[in-house]
């Protein structure tokens, strides 16, 4: 295959890639950051505390995550039909993404909120503040370096889904690598594939990790921005690269 | 200007109770600085977060400038409007500072005039006027991170001072801070306390503490309140901890016929000469034990640790002549202590 045969195959899937990931994600993050504050606020001890209310959605979290991807996906059909009124195409697919993503973004808010100090959530009650203010302008803002870092996690997870996604149908950098390089043996497009992936994902990353930095840093914090969180994130990432090629 | 009766707060976790509270009855008048010490576990935190109602009382009544804040509590563990708006005129002060990393120091200054839904001109203007109040007008652009201890502390108190509170508590304020730092902090709080006539609730571990800033205080042990006072009163208590430990005096009596005597000086009597008086009226020795002069409470006090031969017995009419003097006489580790305690009473 010659790269003037490539080349549009591989923009096709690289667009396709980040549409479906790019709108997932976003949904991904305007539900599972509720979610995930809830989890926080609904637990024992929590401004809102509701023992059941937690465990209820703890537990749709907890089962949502530990779904293996293509199950949920071929589960969802029937929904996704019902939402987008077919099951193939990048469209199709952003449906059991986003879902898929929600409840893994929403554990990773989770832990990012509660490591805010209940200090600042204490003074602001004393201010007269109500829960709302709570977590306007004291539990999202104090986290966000972490809910970024949380973001970046969930996009490079949400890439290594996409692929799974291409398998049935979706398009997209992953159903190339399966169709040309396993299916066909086109090993050069194959690696090449995994390359894009690879630049695509550090630079993701990279730009991640430069936004919660620049916020930590903004905050004055002393001392270096957490670098444990940047070898965390990229281990899912890692796997996620397993998984789609 | 704050009232409890009868504060109790039960802590009850996996299936066992906690008395944080055991009735506390706390009387703090208004415009004065109302320290409550005693040990970490003893409930003074407990007991400052019941008085804006941060902790729900298990029982009794909290009020404060004449509004019973018990009452607007209603049901269930979140606040509703009319106790969110009592606790926007009441300012905190916290031991770890509880400023928001992510805002400059003016913004969080601001924090609190944002919930009160004031302008963004009026809350600039403000912050700056407060932050100025606590010297701090040349850091409004900085983060918290930035400053030093006693910096952040004095944005703790600039953010507490932004809904004009009459009432300010302050939970340990200056334990995190160096000795010199927490001067500087105590001093601060009492120019606020005289400038603006704010009511302070102050509580803390450290004696010191109370002894520079304090009117009154409260000795606080297991949940109660053992002692409290104005520091005068307490000064004048035969046999009250809260002075002793205010103003320590040391020294062992040097034989088993000796009779040992703390003698405190207050104002008057402190210029009189009455230690050599008393030598020459009953012509015996007096050997001093130890002795200090400091202001405690803005009063001049002394403290002498006097040593008379002869048992008490042989010593009741020289110890008279100085009670005559306007003295206040404690005498040291005689059984005779306690019933000169219930005489005093």
């Amino acid at each position: 295959m010659t790269w003037s045969e490539m080349q549009p195959l591989l923009s096709q899937a690289c667009g396709d890639t980040l549409y479906m990931v790019g709108w997932s994600t976003l949904i991904a993050v305007v539900g599972g950051l509720p979610l995930g504050i809830l989890l926080v606020l609904t637990d024992r001890g929590g401004l809102l505390q509701n023992v059941v209310a937690n465990k209820v959605i703890g537990q749709i979290v907890n089962v949502a995550r530990s779904m293996p991807f293509i199950i949920l996906m071929v589960a969802l059909m029937s929904f996704t039909r019902w939402v987008t009124g077919t099951t193939i195409g990048r469209e199709a697919a952003i449906v059991p993404l986003a879902i898929g993503a929600i409840p893994f973004f929403a554990r990773l808010v989770e832990t990012a909120v509660r490591e805010v100090d209940g200090g600042l959530v204490e003074a602001v009650q004393a201010m007269g503040g109500n829960t709302w203010t709570v977590v306007r302008k004291v539990l999202i803002p104090e986290a966000l370096p972490s809910l970024i870092s949380s973001t970046t996690t969930t996009i490079v997870a949400l890439i290594g889904y996409s692929a799974m996604a291409g398998t049935v149908g979706a398009g997209g950098l992953g159903d190339l690598a399966v169709r040309y390089g396993y299916q066909r043996f086109e090993t050069d497009l194959m690696w090449i594939t995994v390359a894009i992936l690879a630049v695509v994902i550090s630079l993701i990353q990279f730009a991640g990790d430069y936004a919660a930095r620049a916020l930590h840093r903004r905050g004055g914090r002393s001392g270096p921005a957490p670098r444990l969180r940047l070898l965390k994130a990229e281990e899912p990432a890692a796997a996620d690269i397993g998984k789609a090629v | 200007m704050i009232t409890t009766t009868g504060l109790t707060k039960v802590y009850r976790s996996h299936g066992r109770e906690t008395v944080a509270l055991d009735g506390v009855d706390l009387h703090v008048r208004e415009g004065e600085v109302y320290g409550v010490i005693g040990q970490s576990g003893a409930g003074k935190s407990s007991l400052i977060r019941c008085v804006n109602l941060l902790e729900r009382p298990t029982s009794g009544t909290v009020t404060v400038d004449g509004q019973d804040l018990t009452a607007l509590a209603g049901r269930g563990p979140r606040a509703g409007r009319e106790l969110r708006r009592a606790r926007s005129r009441i300012g905190m002060v916290f031991q770890h500072f509880n400023l928001l990393s992510t805002r400059t120091v003016q913004d969080n200054v601001e924090l609190p005039l944002e919930i009160l839904g004031k302008s963004g001109k009026e809350r600039s203007r403000k912050a700056l006027e407060l932050l100025d109040l606590v010297g701090l007008a040349d850091k409004a652009r900085a983060y918290p991170a930035q400053l030093s201890g006693g910096q952040k502390q004095r944005v703790g108190i600039a953010r507490a001072l932004a809904g004009d509170p009459k009432v300010l508590l302050s939970d340990e304020a200056t334990s995190a801070l160096d000795p010199e730092t927490t001067r500087s902090i105590l001093t601060l709080l009492r120019d606020l306390n005289r400038q603006l006539g704010l009511t302070v609730l102050l509580i803390t571990h450290e004696m010191d503490v109370v002894k520079s800033v304090c009117d009154s205080a409260a000795l606080m042990e297991k949940g109660r309140i053992v002692e409290s006072g104005t520091v005068g009163d307490l000064l004048a208590t035969p046999g009250s901890r809260l002075a002793a430990a205010l103003f320590p005096v040391g020294g062992e009596a040097t034989g088993a016929d000796r009779t040992v005597l703390d003698v405190t000086f207050r104002g008057e009597a402190a210029a009189q000469p009455v230690v050599s008086r008393l030598a020459r009226t009953y012509n015996i020795d007096i050997s001093i034990l130890g002795a200090a002069v400091d202001t405690v409470g803005g009063l001049q006090v002394g403290r002498m640790r006097i040593e008379l031969p002869g048992r008490y017995e042989d010593n009741v009419v020289p110890i008279g002549f100085l009670r005559e003097q306007g003295l206040q006489i404690d005498v040291v580790g005689h059984e005779s202590a306690t019933l000169v305690k219930e005489a005093a009473k």
